[in-house]
């Protein structure tokens, strides 16, 4: 096996010696899940918001301290018209304006109807929706806290319970992910760059014609992908486990295994891309176009597939990070043991298979 | 005579209704210089592919070093050397890694590499680049290293592809003493050229037009039977009525 051994050193070699490379290799994972565990959150904490107390009375200031209280909002300014409200949106230094009216109290006392009005920046709609409906929460509590014996007596009570994730911890959504694009990144498209350099260099040619198997080439300049891979995939689990509190529920060396799996469903696609393409330029752009941005928008990762239009869903079937996503969720969220996820370690063995079955065929209608 | 290294019957090439190579035959002798020349588009890369095993041929017959090309590319394989147009050296490894890689592939054991590449180094005198990235090296430096790679399996056959592309005619004129004390060695040398000057230097010549072989024989033999003063003006003379160029 010293020629194997040869290949592999040498890609090493041309790893270690490619600073670009390392850096992607390395500095792209821990930067993502930091940036996405840090920055990137679907939780509203502080939002700036305005108020336009025309009441001025001790409701009104009750239901400022209460949204201020809940850690959701901060005033920002407090205001005198409604263009006031308005010129401060224009300035975008407010997420949400709160209006009182005057006749807060004496509704409020009389058991009248009363309107709070809440204006908000919808240009992000999911942001205003979330503003609008906490502050909504926020005055009903208040509401009936001031007359508990009001309340109708046939009110359903809806009681909540966050399974997996009760903090609704956004980062534990965007840890399968990243891990998911990371891996499909390093492995397809680092392979596919790797295989097509050796075509453009013309040093391909001279591997085949030697005595060494096509296959024997290929694994030998995968197989430090693969080591790369798993060294990235334990530290994402451990930059999630250890700074942000990510449970690993199941067990881990399923975990670990599931994630090979995909490593090498990826490295098929990176195989596969190579094998169509003659140049470096086209393998990153069609590992970019055709592997990261179905990965990125359909495997569920930012984009709830359940909310898509039919096709798009019936498409989002045949992307392999979907079912990965899937399966780490499942190991470390639910931990769930194989009996639960066997369905779709089947189907991303079924894929691997396919790819690189259409790699050897591809590859042997290159060589005759 | 002795048996020859390379022998091919109406070896052909087709690719759906275009025939790359049609029907060539010809024979090399071991430790032969044998030029293979055309104009581009002629078939030369086609037929040498089919030589060293990276093509099937569609029809005809073709051994090399005593094996088919059919059966036996495994066994060929092992026993040609190939150096391509573009020098086929991993430019960010050093020069003793280069030498060191290209020995491995072909299966020579540890201690033969080591030696092989130490006394490789000294006679290029490459001893003092011997650590440096060969992406550094001048040109005609890693012509030389590249065909020397190409022959440190000691292979009965090698094949240049085109391997004097873009060098001064110095370092050309280097190389080919290189060519020349390998032949001595008695390696048989395959080599495709478009310098017709060059071919000049070969022990005998094959001149590809449109897929087929139109001429063969030594330079001098060439010349005489067109009539005129060098090989390109046989070159033209065979060339004029090509249909791909």
């Amino acid at each position: 096996m010293r020629p194997l051994r040869n290949i592999i050193q040498k890609e090493i070699w041309h790893i270690l010696r490619d600073r670009r490379t390392l850096l992607i290799l390395f500095g792209m994972p821990i930067a993502q899940i930091l940036l996405f565990g840090f920055a990137i959150t679907n939780e509203i904490k502080g939002a700036d918001i305005a108020v336009l107390d025309r009441a001025q009375d001790i409701h009104s200031q009750a239901v400022t301290e209460r949204l201020v209280a809940s850690g959701y909002f901060t005033v920002q300014a407090t205001v005198h018209s409604e263009p006031e409200i308005e010129q401060l949106f224009r300035t975008g230094q407010i997420k949400m304006g709160v209006i009182y009216p005057s006749d807060l109290g004496a509704h409020l006392e009389s058991q009248q109807p009363v309107e709070v009005q809440f204006i908000a920046d919808a240009t992000d709609p999911n942001t205003a929706t979330t503003l609008v409906n906490y502050g909504r929460a926020i005055v009903g509590d208040y509401q009936r806290e001031l007359a508990p014996l009001a309340q109708p007596p046939r009110q359903i009570q809806t009681e909540l319970r966050m399974l997996y994730n009760q903090e609704l911890e956004s980062v534990f959504l965007f840890v399968p992910g990243v891990m998911t694009i990371i891996l499909m990144l390093v492995s397809a498209m680092m392979t596919s760059i790797a295989l097509t350099r050796e075509k453009e260099l013309g040093t391909m040619e001279v591997l085949l014609v030697s005595p060494l198997r096509p296959p024997l080439i290929i694994l030998g300049k995968v197989i430090p992908y693969v080591l790369l891979s798993m060294i990235n995939t334990l530290l994402i689990l451990g930059l999630s486990v250890w700074v942000f509190d990510m449970p690993i529920r199941g067990s881990f060396v399923l975990l670990f295994a599931e994630s090979l799996l995909f490593v090498i469903t990826a490295l098929s696609l990176g195989i596969l891309i190579s094998t169509r393409t003659s140049s470096q330029q086209v393998a990153m752009m069609m590992s970019l176009m055709v592997l990261m941005l179905p990965t990125i928008l359909l495997s569920g990762f930012i984009f709830p597939i359940e909310s898509m239009p039919q096709p798009l869903q019936i498409i989002s079937h045949i992307i392999p990070a979907k079912w990965f996503i899937l399966i780490i969720k499942d190991i470390m969220l639910k931990g769930v043991g194989w009996a639960f996820i066997w369905q779709e370690t089947l189907i991303l063995t079924g894929m691997t298979t396919l790819f690189i079955g259409l790699s050897i065929r591809n590859f042997n209608i290159r060589l005759s | 005579m002795a048996t020859s290294v390379i022998e091919t019957h109406e070896l052909t090439k087709r690719f759906g209704n275009f025939t790359a190579v049609d029907r060539i035959t010809f024979q090399v002798q071991p430790g032969e210089i044998f030029g293979f020349l055309g104009a581009n588009g002629a078939g030369k890369t086609t037929a040498m592919r089919m030589l060293t095993g990276l093509s099937r041929p569609t029809a005809g017959e073709g051994i090399v070093a005593g094996y088919d090309v059919y059966r036996q590319a495994e066994q060929i394989k092992r026993r040609i050397g190939y150096m391509s147009q573009r020098f086929s050296l991993y430019e960010d490894l050093t020069v003793r890694e280069n030498i060191q890689f290209y020995a491995g592939i072909y299966g020579l054991p540890w201690r033969s590499i080591r030696s092989k590449t130490s006394e490789l180094i000294e006679r290029l005198q490459l001893g003092e680049v011997a650590r440096t990235l060969v992406g550094s090296l001048p040109l005609g430096w890693k012509q030389k290293l590249a065909f020397s790679t190409a022959i440190l399996h000691d292979p009965e056959i090698v094949f240049l592809d085109e391997p004097t592309g873009g060098v001064d005619p110095i370092t050309r004129r280097q190389f080919w003493e290189m060519i020349y004390a390998a032949a001595d060695r008695g390696v048989t040398i395959f080599v495709t050229t478009h310098y017709m000057d060059e071919s000049e230097y070969c022990d005998r010549i094959s001149m590809m037009v449109d897929g087929e072989i139109r001429a063969l024989g030594s330079p001098h033999d060439l010349k005489t039977q067109y009539d005129q003063p060098d090989m390109n003006g046989v070159f033209l003379q065979l060339a004029r009525h090509s249909e791909r160029s």
